[in-house]
């Protein structure tokens, strides 16, 4: 079974991620700034799937240390991009160090590993990279739009490495989960019957990997509420509080 | 901020819940808060582990570690006794003590210090609780065993989680041949002959008798008495291929409260007729699969759903051995009486049980299921006079109405124990609504005031 990698692998939905490739018997490293937090949910990985799961120290933010971390696991074949920082949009608004922090995680940082790793791939025409985007990338509106920049950008930049690493047998898919009950998202007030438990995030991704889809909206919904989301004209959405 | 209720859906409380990860996290957060109260699964009936500010365990669920030569396991204190069961089944091991369910939490486990129905053979989960690790309320981490800070391990066994915030526990394991049960049915007439079945059936490691609470008279507590061994794998019948079989996900799933009115003393009393004929007419030895015996209602998702809006009490209460007999026709007596109806009865004899805070006693323990409805809690006060007048006590773990009045006398080591939870906890920053009902923080300051 594949080798599957976890960047961000402290949030819910990328342990519950995890804990659906593992059980699938595929091996794991989860990555993460202060990995040895996750000491416990590796072993109880390991014990119950009797799989090998390796920790590894990773920081999305510092970019230097990224090409000798994705020299040390090279030998990969699925990486999986969950690190993201949704910060608070208020305080960015005023505050350029927030600001910075939003587009250094959830952009500038991801596309420096997947770039790295997509070179891999590319060079042994085999791999898949799964990116965690977000529908606030859709379209951008005052609540979150500093955070949904960046992950408009974050989906703009898969896209586009989707098309180039299509002749090499390379695949991207881009995920974007609509609300989600997690630690991320906490405090933050959600219709109840639209908001997704983080385990129905992970089956989904692990169903986009299986069939290798190319852009998921999970739960499946979103896809239809964002279409009519960017439907909307703007000289009309920009009168609208959202 | 929203609310939070246990399994009886009384009382609600409005409260902070918050869901630490990682036991840093939860170090953090209890020394923020002036005080906290943990909550596992929230399968605890009243109002043991509610409180304005609440720190659920449900994400700390990691199993750690798998001793085999030991046959014993240490896991974080959110994980589910069916996680568990998942994990060791299939290697041919059991829990050494179950609850009805298996959707409750190791943490909630210690702290209820739970028993099964082998209560009267193999005691409560502390006696297979070998060690755990514990957050004080200055955010300390303390380790804790029968050698090590023993007095605090024995205090939470059964301490409501007023001690501390169990992190990660260890313990010991049943090994099994298979994951079936031998049973065998028992039909009875009346109380006396429940008593004289219980009495010949000590030896079989696990014992229950469901009473039909609506019968009146000399037929005052028929019912059937559900013996029950580990099937060897010798024992099995030749359809059974496998010896190892996990159990299956909850069948039902009530999403919404409309059943008001399902359950009401006509339907009951349908029910328990035909329960009562069905088993009268099953084979009196048969092999079934654990979870039929352990966890039937764990096929319904939400079984407490169908006592309707205003909820459920129940009511568990154990009288010493030498008063059971009579104590319990007295108050089956007045129960039906009063007209109120319990729905649901278990009846179970239990060994002793040594803790500061241990529920059970020499003696047997009733459990019965009322829907919250006029009259009952009036009912429930007279029967408290009558349980602690006949020397038992009321199970706290179920507990959501007892005024503090009974609590020394069906608890007559609290002091003893409050002595403990304020050695390591000098501020009681582990505080639940039940705490504060049974008076046990403001009682225990005053006498600590007078004793000064």
């Amino acid at each position: 079974m594949s080798k599957i990698l976890i960047l961000g692998a402290t949030s819910d939905m990328s342990r519950a991620t995890a804990e659906k490739f593992a059980q699938n018997n595929h091996d794991l490293i989860l990555a993460a700034r202060n990995v040895s937090r996750l000491t416990h949910f590796q072993n109880d990985l390991s014990l119950r799937f009797e799989i090998e799961v390796i920790l590894a120290e990773f920081d999305a933010e510092n970019k230097k240390s990224h090409p000798e971390f994705a020299r040390k696991f090279k030998e990969v074949e699925v990486v999986l991009v969950f690190f993201g920082y949704l910060g608070s949009q208020h305080l960015a608004e005023k505050n350029w160090k927030e600001t910075h922090r939003i587009i250094d995680v959830n952009y500038v940082g991801a596309v420096s590993i997947v770039g790295i790793f997509a070179q891999y791939f590319k060079e042994r025409s085999q791999g898949i990279i799964i990116g965690i985007s977000s529908i606030a990338g859709d379209r951008g509106k005052q609540s979150n739009y500093i955070y949904g920049s960046a992950k408009a950008g974050f989906s703009i930049y898969l896209q586009g490495l989707r098309n180039r690493m299509y002749p090499y047998n390379v695949h991207i898919a881009t995920i974007k989960p609509g609300f989600t009950k997690t630690k991320m998202t906490e405090g933050s007030k959600f219709p109840s019957l639209l908001t997704a438990k983080s385990h129905t995030i992970a089956k989904a991704i692990y169903k986009a990997y299986r069939k290798k889809r190319n852009i998921v909206y999970t739960p499946t919904i979103w896809k239809l509420i964002m279409g009519i989301i960017c439907s909307i004209p703007e000289s009309a959405f920009k009168k609208l509080k959202m | 901020m929203p609310w939070v209720s246990n399994w009886g859906r009384y009382p609600k409380i409005k409260a902070e819940i918050s869901t630490p990860t990682f036991k840093n996290e939860s170090i953090s957060l209890i020394q923020s808060k002036n005080q906290i109260i943990n909550r596992g699964l929230g399968r605890s009936y009243g109002d043991a582990s509610l409180g304005k500010e609440i720190l659920s365990t449900v994400k700390l669920n990691n199993i750690i570690e798998f001793n085999k030569q030991k046959g014993s396991i240490r896991c974080e204190a959110g994980v589910s006794l069916e996680k568990i069961l998942n994990f060791i089944v299939p290697k041919g091991w059991f829990l050494p003590v179950t609850p009805g369910t298996k959707f409750i939490t190791v943490g909630g486990a210690i702290a209820s210090n739970i028993h099964g129905k082998n209560h009267h053979k193999e005691g409560c989960f502390s006696d297979h609780l070998i060690d755990f690790d514990i957050i004080l309320e200055d955010g300390q981490l303390l380790h804790c065993s029968r050698t090590e800070n023993a007095d605090l391990f024995e205090a939470s066994c059964g301490g409501l989680g007023l001690t501390g915030m169990i992190v990660t526990a260890r313990f010991y394991l049943k090994p099994i041949e298979t994951t079936f049960i031998r049973q065998t049915t028992l039909c009875t007439k009346g109380l006396e002959e429940v008593f004289y079945v219980f009495e010949k059936n000590q030896h079989a490691n696990y014992s229950v008798a469901w009473i039909d609470c609506l019968q009146k008279g000399k037929k005052l507590g028929k019912g059937v008495m559900l013996l029950g061994e580990h099937a060897l794998s010798d024992q099995l019948p030749s359809k059974i291929k496998k010896p190892f079989q996990l159990h299956t996900s909850p069948k039902v799933n009530l999403p919404i409260l409309f059943f008001d009115q399902v359950l009401n003393p006509w339907s009951v009393k349908t029910y328990n007729h035909l329960y009562y004929k069905n088993k009268k007419k099953e084979k009196k030895e048969r092999i079934l699969h654990y979870n039929s015996y352990f966890y039937p209602l764990d096929n319904f998702k939400n079984w407490n759903k169908f006592y309707g809006k205003k909820g459920l009490l129940q009511y568990q209460f154990v009288l010493p051995i030498a008063n059971s007999f009579q104590g319990l026709k007295l108050i089956l007596k007045k129960i039906e009486k009063s007209g109120l109806d319990p729905y649901l009865a278990v009846l179970k004899l239990m060994g002793s049980q040594r803790e500061l805070m241990a529920f059970p006693m020499k003696g047997y323990t009733l459990a019965l299921d009322f829907p919250i409805k006029k009259g009952v809690f009036k009912l429930l006060e007279e029967l408290d006079a009558m349980v602690h007048d006949l020397g038992g006590r009321i199970y706290l773990a179920k507990d959501a109405r007892m005024s503090a009045h009974w609590l020394l006398k069906g608890y007559p080591l609290i002091y003893e124990f409050m002595n403990i939870v304020q050695k390591y906890n000098p501020s009681m920053g582990f505080r639940s609504h039940l705490g504060e009902r049974l008076g046990i923080f403001k009682d225990y300051q005053e006498k600590m005031i007078l004793n000064v």
